[in-house]
C-alpha cells in the first residue's frame, strides 16, 4: 500500500520543500537518532532515518569474548532493559549447548525479565507522554521506575547493567525477603497505573494527539519486519512469550492484548495493558517459585558444539534474537548477529510519518519505543 | 509638575520594579508548583526553601554568553526581544490596581482597547525573532506564532465585545465600577466569556496547552532556539510579563479587580477591611496557579488541532455569546 502525500498545487507564490535535520541532538529523538524530514509546510513529505551515532561494533566484539564475558556486553546494547538482553543471549547459548536449566532458575529469570519490562515500559510511558507535552507523567513513571532499579540492585548490585544471568542459570540466589518486596513493590503498582492512566487515557488533547496518528495495517506491520507492541497494535496476535515461550511463560496464565485501528493510542493502550499483564506473571511466579539450584549442570570451560541456532524472546520492545555460530572449536562464538526489535521497528517510522505533521513525528518516535544502543549496538 | 511629572514617573518606577521583579518571583513558584505536582522539591539550593533562585535565575542569565549567529539578521535579531518586552511592559499603565487614582498610572477611557492593541504588537517580536535567526526550528516556530496569535485574538477580542456590552464601558477601572454597581462579578454573568478569553489567553501567551512556538520537544525551544544570554531572557520576561497581563485582565473584568466579593451584601462587608490591591493581586495570583496546573496536567495541542479549536469552536462560541449578549441588552 502506497500512502497518498498530498502535492501542493503550482500556485502563484514560489514555494519549496524544507528539509529540515532532525537530529542526532534532539530533545525528542530518544538518543542519537537523526532523522532527515523534507516538509511542505509542516506536513511530512519524508523523512529518512540516519542511524550510527552509537555504533560500537558489539556484534564483532562479542565474536572477541569468550561466552561468558559476552552477557556482559549484552547488557549495552538495550540498556534500559539489560535482562532481557541478557535472557535472550543465555538461552542462545544453553540452546546451542542443550543445557536444562533449573526450574527455579527459570523461575527468577521471568520475574526478572517481566520486572524489566515493567522498568522498560515506565522510561517509554514518561518519555512518549514528554514528547507530546505531557511532562507530569515523566516524573511519575520514574518515581515507580525507581523501585524496580531498587529490586534489581537488592538481587544483582547493579541498577541499569545488571549482568543478572550465567549459561546455564542465574549468578545468584534471590536475597532472602526479596520475593516479599516484590509482591509488595506489584501491589503498589497497580494503583499507580490506574494514575497515568488518569492524567492519560481519557484525556482529550491526549486522545487527539494519538488517535489516527501513525496507522498501520497488520499485513504492513508484518511487511515492514515490525514486531513487539507496534505489531500488536495492529492486531496481529505474536508475543513469543505465548508463541515460543522461552524461560518460564508456559506455565504462567497471562493475557497478550491486542489493538484494533493499529494507530498511536493502541500501541499506548496495550503497554499500558502489558503492564498490568506483567504484574499478573509476576505475581505467579513469585507465588509458585520452586526451590532448588539456581544453576544447571554446566561445564567449567563452556565451549559450544559445532553449529549455529537462532533464538528469540520477546523484550519489551520486540522480538530480540540472537543468531550465534560456534565452531566448536574456541572459547568465543564464531559469529554473533544480533536481531534487534528497536531497529526492526525503527524501519516503521518513514512509513508512519509521511503525511503527519512536524507534531506527530515525535509522537511516532516514541510510539515505536526505541533504544539507539540497541539500534547501531 | 508635581503633579504632571514626578508622581506618574515614580509610578511608572514602582510598577516597572515590581513587575519585573513579580516576574522572576513567578518564574520560581512556577518551578515550585510543577515540582510539587511531580512529586519533587524544585530548586532547594539557594536560600531558604530555594527562594532565592528567583534572583540568582537573572543574574546567570546576564552573565552568560551573548551569542549572536553568524548568519542572523543582527539588527533584527537584537530588536527582536526588545519588541516582544516592551508592549508587556506597557499594559501595565492601563491596569488599575484599586479604586483611588494612586493605584493606577493612567486611566483611559479606552483601556481594553489599549490592551489589546498594545499586546499584538509582541507577537512582533517573535515572529521576527525566529525569522532573523536564520535556522530552521526558529521559522516553523514563528509561522506558528503568526498563525496562532492571529486566530485566538480574534476569539478574545469577540469576547471581550460582549463584555464591554455588558459593562457600558471600555476603560478598566468603569468595568470595576460597573460590576460593583451590578452587585455581581462579570464571571456570573458572562461564565462563557470567562472560558472563553482564559483559553485565549493561554493561547496568546503560549502556555501549556498551546505552547506550540517554543515546543521544546518538536522545535527544540522554538523561536528562541538561537537566543542566549540576556536576550533569551527578555523572551522569558515578556512571556511572563504578558501571563500575568492575561490574570490581571481576566480578574479585572470577570472577578471584579480589587472588589470583594459580592460588594453590596451588607453581610460580607467585613471583608472590606483587606485592601483592595490585595484582593486584586490574590485574584490574579487564582489565575496564574490555574495556568501552572493545567502546564503541569496536559499534553500539547497539535498545530492544525489548535487552528481548527480556534476558528471551529471558539470563534463561534464568542459570536454566539456576543448575539446573545447583545440581545439581552436591547430587550431585557
Amino acid at each position: 500500500m502506497t500512502i497518498e502525500v498530498p502535492q501542493r498545487k503550482n500556485t502563484a507564490f514560489d514555494t519549496s520543500e524544507l528539509v529540515l535535520n532532525m537530529g542526532p541532538q534532539h530533545p525528542s529523538t530518544h538518543g542519537v537518532l537523526r532523522v532527515v524530514l523534507r516538509l511542505d509546510g509542516e506536513r511530512v513529505i519524508n523523512a529518512d532515518c540516519v542511524i550510527g551515532y552509537i555504533h560500537r561494533g558489539v556484534e564483532k566484539l562479542c565474536e572477541n569474548r569468550d561466552w561468558t564475558q559476552i552477557i556482559l556486553l549484552t547488557d549495552r546494547m538495550d540498556y534500559v532493559s539489560a535482562a532481557t538482553s541478557n535472557l535472550g543471549y543465555v538461552e542462545t547459548v544453553e540452546k546451542l549447548m542443550q543445557v536444562e536449566v533449573p526450574r527455579r532458575a527459570r523461575y527468577i529469570r521471568t520475574i526478572l525479565a517481566e520486572l524489566q519490562r515493567i522498568a522498560s515500559h515506565c522510561l517509554w510511558l514518561g518519555t512518549h507522554a514528554m514528547d507530546i507535552g505531557a511532562m507530569t507523567v515523566l516524573l511519575y513513571s520514574f518515581r515507580e521506575r525507581e523501585l524496580v532499579l531498587d529490586l534489581f540492585e537488592e538481587y544483582c548490585g547493579a541498577r541499569l547493567t545488571y549482568n543478572a544471568m550465567r549459561i546455564g542459570g542465574l549468578p545468584l540466589d534471590i536475597p532472602t525477603g526479596w520475593d516479599k518486596k516484590v509482591l509488595a513493590f506489584c501491589d503498589l503498582m497497580e494503583p499507580k497505573l490506574d494514575e497515568y492512566e488518569q492524567l492519560l487515557t481519557n484525556n482529550r488533547i491526549w486522545v487527539s494527539r494519538t488517535r489516527d496518528v501513525g496507522v498501520i495495517s497488520g499485513d504492513e506491520a508484518i511487511n515492514l519486519g515490525l514486531c513487539g507492541p507496534p505489531l500488536r497494535g495492529s492486531g496481529v496476535s505474536r508475543d513469543l512469550r505465548k508463541d515460543e515461550p522461552n524461560a518460564a511463560y508456559e506455565e504462567f496464565d497471562f493475557d497478550i492484548p491486542l489493538g484494533t485501528r493499529g494507530d498511536t493510542y493502541d500501541r499506548y493502550l496495550i503497554r499500558m495493558e502489558e503492564f498490568r499483564q506483567s504484574i499478573r506473571i509476576i505475581r505467579q511466579a513469585v507465588h509458585g517459585l520452586p526451590e532448588g539450584p539456581v544453576m544447571g549442570k554446566v561445564p567449567r570451560l563452556i565451549k559450544p558444539p559445532a553449529g549455529e541456532t537462532y533464538h528469540a524472546i520477546e523484550s519489551p520492545k520486540g522480538e530480540l534474537g540472537y543468531f550465534i555460530v560456534s565452531d566448536g572449536k574456541s572459547t568465543n562464538p564464531y559469529r554473533f548477529r544480533v536481531r534487534p526489535p528497536s531497529f526492526c521497528n525503527l524501519q516503521g517510522l518513514s512509513r508512519l510519518v509521511k503525511g503527519h505533521l512536524v507534531a506527530d513525528v515525535v509522537a511516532l518516535i516514541g510510539t515505536i519505543d526505541i533504544v539507539l544502543g540497541e539500534v547501531d549496538r | 509638575m508635581l503633579e504632571t511629572v514626578i508622581i506618574p514617573l515614580l509610578k511608572i518606577a514602582v510598577l516597572l520594579n515590581a513587575v519585573l521583579v513579580a516576574v522572576t518571583f513567578l518564574v520560581l513558584m512556577e518551578r515550585k508548583v510543577i515540582a510539587w505536582a511531580q512529586a519533587r522539591l524544585g530548586p532547594m539550593r539557594v536560600g531558604p526553601y530555594g527562594i532565592l533562585q528567583a534572583i540568582v535565575d537573572p543574574i546567570k542569565l546576564l552573565l552568560k554568553e551573548d551569542i549572536t549567529p553568524t548568519k542572523a539578521d543582527r539588527w533584527v535579531f537584537t530588536i527582536a526581544p526588545v519588541m516582544s518586552l516592551v508592549p508587556a511592559l506597557v499594559v501595565f499603565s492601563v491596569v488599575p490596581f484599586g479604586s483611588d487614582p494612586l493605584y493606577y498610572v493612567a486611566d483611559i477611557n479606552v483601556g481594553l482597547l489599549f490592551i489589546i492593541s498594545v499586546t499584538s504588537i509582541g507577537v512582533y517580536g517573535i515572529i521576527l525573532g525566529g525569522w532573523a535567526s536564520n535556522s530552521k526550528y526558529p521559522l516553523l516556530a514563528s509561522l506558528r506564532a503568526s498563525a496562532q496569535l492571529v486566530s485566538y485574538e480574534i476569539a478574545v477580542t469577540m469576547t471581550l465585545v460582549s463584555v464591554i456590552l455588558t459593562a457600558g464601558t471600555l476603560s478598566l477601572v468603569g468595568i470595576v465600577e460597573a460590576q460593583r454597581e451590578t452587585g455581581v462579578w462579570f464571571g456570573f454573568i458572562q461564565p462563557v466569556a470567562l472560558v472563553l478569553i482564559f483559553i485565549g489567553g493561554l493561547a496568546e501567551t503560549n502556555r501549556m496547552p498551546f505552547d506550540l512556538p517554543e515546543a521544546e520537544t518538536e522545535l527544540t525551544g522554538g523561536f528562541h532556539t538561537e537566543y542566549s544570554g540576556m536576550r533569551f531572557a527578555l523572551f522569558f520576561l515578556a512571556e511572563y510579563a504578558n501571563i500575568i497581563v492575561v490574570s490581571a485582565v481576566v480578574a479585572i473584568i470577570f472577578l471584579g479587580g480589587w472588589l470583594q466579593p459580592f460588594p453590596n451584601v451588607a453581610l460580607l462587608s467585613f471583608l472590606g477591611v483587606i485592601p483592595g490591591w490585595v484582593w486584586f493581586i490574590g485574584k490574579i495570583f487564582v489565575f496564574l496557579y490555574i495556568m501552572i496546573w493545567i502546564r503541569a496536567t496536559l499534553p500539547r495541542y497539535r498545530y492544525d488541532q489548535l487552528m481548527s479549536l480556534g476558528w471551529k469552536v471558539l470563534i463561534p462560541i464568542a459570536l454566539a455569546n456576543l448575539v446573545l449578549t447583545a440581545i439581552v441588552k436591547v430587550f431585557v
